[in-house]
């Protein structure tokens, strides 16, 4: 391996070794550069948070659903069609008036693909994957969640295979919504468990 | 460093970094175009079955806490940079690509003339990335 120069972070650098990987391992025929470009595009279009609102909407409104989805996520969440890449072991945890989870990867950037999409930046900073550990309340309160101390905080590290998705409470006053109209209160934040879902800050469309 | 909320009109701006700007229910997936070619090179690969991802991440994890250990001389934090060095460790390791041949090819293609088309090794046509 080489020493400093692969070190630099330069955008430049990185977008031209990058450039040069992707040339010399199609040239290798270990690769084809259309498959890369459908990857790329799937996972800016296609998946995204708007999945697991469908299935959060889906467990506020069918009771069966939610319990089938509680015991065995990753059955439950390909009933609606996802699955995939780093979606193979799905754990729902429910959050409740007396239990917040909330959801970190403290080595890398474990995430649940299928359902969330690819993970904002922030969930990926050294500053949220240390400090959510440690001080849980103090990390949520900065990012808008204040919670009463007599509500436990679960924090939830991904490991090799587990990945996470939180199971919002459903707002009061919605019990006349459709599931649709629950699904659009969705955001991916109260999925991380970094926020908590109300009525009035629908997610904007994506 | 994590308000999040409102869109973005110019999505050039500050595209790379911690801080990459929100859009729509979120951010930005990629903050500039090599991260994605990046991650899709990586997942194809992967798919093709050259190696697990379990392996793959391994490495990433080692290169994130390297950085993490590196403390205040280190360079600014990068999250598809750490990605870019786990990948190459993993590359090498599988005997798909050494760092030797990357850089004659990354130097090959730093003297092409700036700022049109290119032709890849390969003599493909994409637009430059960067």
């Amino acid at each position: 391996m080489s020493g400093a120069d692969r070190e630099s972070s330069d955008p430049r650098d990185l977008a031209l070794r990058v450039e040069a990987l992707e040339a010399l391992l199609r040239e290798k025929g270990f690769l084809d550069s259309a498959q890369v470009d459908a990857i790329v595009r799937h996972y800016e279009e296609d998946v995204g948070p708007l999945n697991g609102a469908k299935v959060v909407a889906r467990a506020w409104t069918d009771t069966a659903y939610r319990r089938r989805l509680l015991a065995d996520g990753t059955a439950a969440i390909a009933e609606l069609g996802f699955g995939g890449p780093q979606g193979e072991y799905m754990v729902v945890l429910e959050n409740t008036p007396t239990v917040h989870n909330v959801v970190v990867c403290t080595l890398c950037s474990c995430y649940p693909w299928p359902v969330l999409g690819l993970p904002p930046a922030w969930y990926k900073s050294p500053a949220y994957r240390s400090r959510i550990v440690r001080e849980p309340r103090a990390v949520l309160r900065e990012m808008g969640l204040e919670l009463p101390a007599e509500v436990e905080v679960r924090v939830w590290d991904s490991s090799s295979e587990v990945r996470y998705l939180v199971l919002p409470e459903r707002p009061a006053g919605t019990e006349k919504l459709s599931e649709d109209e629950l699904r659009r209160l969705v955001t991916r934040d109260a999925m991380i468990g970094v926020g908590k879902v109300r009525v009035g800050s629908e997610a904007s469309g994506g | 460093m994590w308000e999040a909320k409102p869109p973005v009109a110019d999505p050039t701006v500050a595209l790379t970094g911690a801080a990459a700007p929100p859009r729509r229910n979120g951010e930005l997936v990629f903050g500039a175009p090599w991260e994605s070619r990046l991650f899709g090179v990586t997942l194809a690969l992967c798919e093709a079955g050259l190696f697990r991802w379990e392996e793959f991440r391994t490495l990433l994890c080692q290169e994130i806490s390297a950085w993490e250990a590196q403390g205040s001389a280190k360079e600014s934090w990068s999250y598809y940079a750490r990605w870019q060095v786990a990948f190459e460790r993993l590359l090498a390791e599988k005997g798909l690509c050494t760092a030797f041949e990357l850089e004659a090819c990354a130097r090959t293609l730093a003297a092409r003339p700036s700022g049109h088309d290119h032709a890849d090794l390969d003599g493909a046509t994409h637009p430059r990335t960067r």
